[in-house]
């Protein structure tokens, strides 16, 4: 709300305790640690900034990853064509997303509920398709990166530590970020909407304009950390920059966590990477990770709906305005 | 005159919702919508505030045409409702709730000065000591105050209610009679749809009755009671027959 | 091969994606609930009758029977754990609930068959008429799509079960006051529903090689041609696979195939956007 809200100590915890995690593998200097760590500080960022729509606003979006892979194939394409540098590149990636957020939005925001749902899958869908087919971004091969390119910002091995702290900070900016739209007049406007768009409407909430901006809003940061996740890689390819299954992963997360919350998502993508590393590496659940995954996920839709957080806020009302 | 409705109607398919219905309402003062179950008092809501476009007719607020504005440009031009069937925002607190009304009404609050009117207009509800609380623990007569509650919060120049008397138990209803006239108080012109016929003689200056989408009168409470086409529309219901003799014979 | 052919060869497909995306959309008119297993169980479709035929020696047309009952009564079975708790929370627990469905099928399914292909041998020949050369798998499948459709009319429209089913889609509170016991009939209807994907499973694995996750892209059909032809609407399920089939059959006559998901899935969220009851109106 106003700057007072800034003290809300749930907000700092949730800072410090990221922040605190995203340095560890940087004092350790150790490659590993920083790659498993800069994974989930993406999907920290993926799934705070989905919890914008899906949380707040309560649109179900299947398609949250179009806006990463859209980011990412704008801004290799910028680099590799162009020459542009990685921060310029980052920074046209996000407003790329931005802007095919607002012209999606402003087409599919009116779709209520499981249709909003299904037009989300038809666009990730169409996305990948036509990407496949579109020569500039090179078709089915997609876009390679020169490995000199990397010579630019140090070496390559220089260059992943300097995405690294970027990622954190972005990691950072973006739980302050959902904070601050949530503590905001947007942000309870977008909440009205969750709880009951026609009732929010006769407040006097504006409705179109409020969730394709919340559209916007939740789709920038995806598309600029595309450009770093896709130029690290060093490459770019429509399946992985449009994985529908990488999407719904997300959904994962937020309801692990508990949606609409600070801190819910941040934790949902902690645990969910953690327990996905864990799956993976041992022997025993190999092979049957998305077996055990699913029931996980099961158990959490049948049992605590709201998740972890949401599930804390429920049992212990105190702790609702120390966990926003 | 602060709301002009002139020939309004509205269909749904073959249903005749409502057909050429036209008054004039006064500023600062209560209007009673009464009439059987389905003669239209709700769509006609529906149709002053932006939620339905009506086919024919039109609405004309404070000097503005408004027939068929969005129902946020409506709510943001000082037309406030509440809701037959509640619809708390459930997830968000009590205060949340209200917070919500005064910022996107018609003053457009910031948070800080909508926190302001909501402390006051909770208490004037009397929701203030549960202001805290999620919305969606109230009982239904909270629920009806709430609603009451958000729509106040935007200051509205004119305030619909729809069946804020249904529901509730008798002191409930004589506690919320105080709360409308209270609102007439502080200069708010108010429409009120109503079944409790007693309540709604009392309280209201004028009267607009519908039948089957039809306005078959409009006038005084006397006038109304008096009239004979009232009196038959609601021989079909011979308890509101009665009300309405009572209320003659006691006027 | 002329155009000719692509257009028969693509009708006749249709016939199926129309079964596939009639389960979709009974589960979806019926309980609004959107079955993300759908993929899935179109694969153990596939599956089932490779193992019916390979273990047990039968016909894969026997198969298809088979798998059928086994659909219907895993559908009950997904509907019992992990739907029927949630029927009445927020669509996001639904859609949920039913993807974790597909997640754990599909971890225990690339456990057991890997995601390498498998492969119905069989064949009945081909079918020529005047230039067109057909599969007459594909012709057998067709007929048994419009067979199915006929039977799923008969159930609806002309058995008490199948009234308690349309009374369920209609008003689920006031069918149970009237006595209808609404869970077993929402068990019954997600059966259903998973039974008709296991079909289509079946009848595609008749002439297409598969692997545990080729369910997914006739999942994607099927929410295509559910929209088309509207939720709650066999026939117009029907229909709307007839229609994506011939599209899908002669589109590539004047564009590369590769533009044909494009066109697709825009068709997809158009019709979404501009008739979201369907192209042939839902049916409640």
């Amino acid at each position: 709300m106003s700057l007072k809200n800034l003290k809300n100590p749930g907000l700092w915890l949730t800072l410090v305790v990221v922040f605190i995690l995203g340095v560890i593998p940087i004092i350790n200097n150790k490659a590993s640690a920083r790659e498993e760590t800069l994974t989930v500080l993406l999907s920290v960022i993926l799934v705070s900034s989905l919890n914008i729509l899906l949380g707040y606003t309560g649109y179900i979006s299947f398609g949250h990853i179009v806006f990463y892979g859209m980011g990412g194939y704008v801004g290799l394409f910028l680099i590799s064509v162009y020459g542009w540098s990685l921060w310029t590149a980052m920074v046209a990636g996000g407003l790329a997303s931005g802007l095919l957020a607002f012209l999606l939005g402003s087409a599919i925001l009116r779709l209520r509920g499981s249709y909003f749902a299904l037009a989300t899958i038809g666009i990730n869908e169409a996305m990948r398709a036509f990407i496949s087919n579109f020569e500039p971004f090179g078709g089915p091969t997609g876009i390679s990166l020169n490995f000199q390119v990397y010579n630019q910002y140090g070496g390559a091995a220089q260059a992943l530590w300097t995405i690294y702290y970027v990622v954190l900070a972005l990691a950072l900016g973006n739980i302050l970020l959902s904070y601050v739209v949530k503590t905001s007049k947007f942000g309870l406007g977008l909440q009205a909407i969750r709880e009951d768009e026609e009732a929010a409407e006769v407040m006097g909430v504006v409705t179109p304009s409020s969730k394709t901006w919340a559209y916007v809003l939740s789709a920038i940061l995806p598309g600029m950390v595309g450009v770093l996740f896709f130029f690290k890689n060093g490459n770019i390819e429509p399946g992985p920059a449009f994985r529908l299954h990488l999407s719904i992963e997300l959904l994962v997360m937020v309801m692990l966590g508990g949606y609409g919350t600070i801190a819910g998502p941040v934790l949902g993508a902690f645990g969910y990477q953690r327990l996905r590393g864990l799956l993976l590496t041992s022997d025993l659940f190999k092979n049957i990770q998305l077996t055990v995954a699913g029931v996980l996920l099961l158990v959490i839709i049948l049992f605590i709906p709201s998740g972890a957080v949401g599930w804390i806020r429920h049992r212990f009302p105190v702790t609702r305005r120390y966990l926003p | 005159m602060i709301l002009q409705v002139s020939g309004v109607s509205k269909r749904f398919g073959g249903l005749q919702a409502l057909s050429d219905v036209s008054f004039n309402l006064e500023e600062g003062r209560i209007m009673g919508l009464i009439g059987p179950n389905g003669a239209g008092k709700t769509t006609l809501f529906n149709c002053i505030n932006g939620v339905y476009k009506p086919e024919e007719g039109r609405v004309v607020f404070r000097g503005q045409d408004i027939t068929g504005s969005k129902t946020y440009h409506v709510a943001k031009m000082g037309l406030a409702r509440t809701h037959q069937i509640v619809r708390p925002l459930n997830d968000l607190t009590i205060r949340e709730n209200v917070i919500v009304g005064a910022c996107f009404g018609r003053e457009n609050h910031s948070l800080g000065g909508a926190e302001k009117i909501a402390e006051e207009v909770l208490e004037f509800v009397r929701l203030h000591e549960r202001a805290n609380q999620l919305a969606g623990s109230l009982n239904v007569g909270q629920k009806k105050r709430l609603e009451m509650a958000r729509a106040l919060a935007a200051r509205p120049y004119l305030l619909l209610l729809d069946e804020v008397l249904a529901g509730l138990n008798a002191s409930e209803i004589t506690q919320m009679i105080g709360i409308v006239r209270d609102i007439r108080e502080r200069g708010t012109t108010i429409i009120m749809i109503e079944h409790v016929m007693q309540a709604v003689m009392n309280v209201s200056d004028d009267i607009l009755v519908l039948d089957f989408g039809k306005q078959i009168a409009f006038g005084t409470p006397e006038q109304v009671a008096n009239d004979p086409k009232v009196i038959e529309a609601y021989l079909g219901d011979p308890t509101l027959a009665a009300e309405l003799s009572g209320k003659k014979s006691s006027a | 091969m002329d155009i000719l052919t692509f257009l028969v060869d693509g009708l006749l497909i249709g016939f199926v994606y129309g079964i596939a995306a009639m389960g979709l959309t009974l589960i979806w008119g019926v309980m609004n609930v959107i079955n993300l297993s759908h993929g899935p169980i179109i694969a153990l479709g596939m599956f089932g009758i490779y193992f019916a035929a390979t273990s047990l020696g039968v016909n894969p047309y026997v198969g298809v029977i088979l798998v059928s009952f086994a659909g219907l009564l895993l559908g009950m079975l997904i509907y019992a754990i992990a739907i029927h708790r949630v029927i009445n929370a927020p669509h996001l627990s639904t859609l949920l609930a039913t993807f974790a469905v597909n997640m754990i099928i599909i971890g225990l399914g690339t456990t057991a068959f890997t995601t390498s292909a498998y492969n119905v041998d069989f064949s009945l020949g081909n079918i020529s008429v005047g230039p067109v050369n057909t599969p007459t798998t594909r012709v057998v499948a067709a007929l048994a799509s419009v067979l199915v459709t006929g039977a799923l009319y008969f159930f609806l429209y002309r058995t008490t079960l199948g009234k308690y089913v349309r009374a369920v889609t209609d008003n689920r509170a006031a069918a149970e006051l009237m006595g209808i016991p609404s869970a077993r009939i929402l068990a019954l209807s997600f059966g259903l529903g998973t039974m008709l994907a296991a079909i289509a499973g079946g009848l595609i694995a008749t002439f297409f090689p598969f692997t545990i996750l080729s369910g997914g892209a006739y999942e994607l059909k099927s929410f295509v041609v559910g929209v088309m032809g509207g939720v709650g609407n066999p026939l117009g399920a029907l229909i709307g696979g007839l229609i994506l089939g011939t599209f899908e059959g002669v589109i590539p006559a004047f564009m590369p195939t590769s533009w044909v998901p494009v066109l697709e899935f825009i068709l997809f969220v158009v019709i979404l956007l501009v008739r979201p009851t369907g192209l042939l109106g839902a049916k409640k």
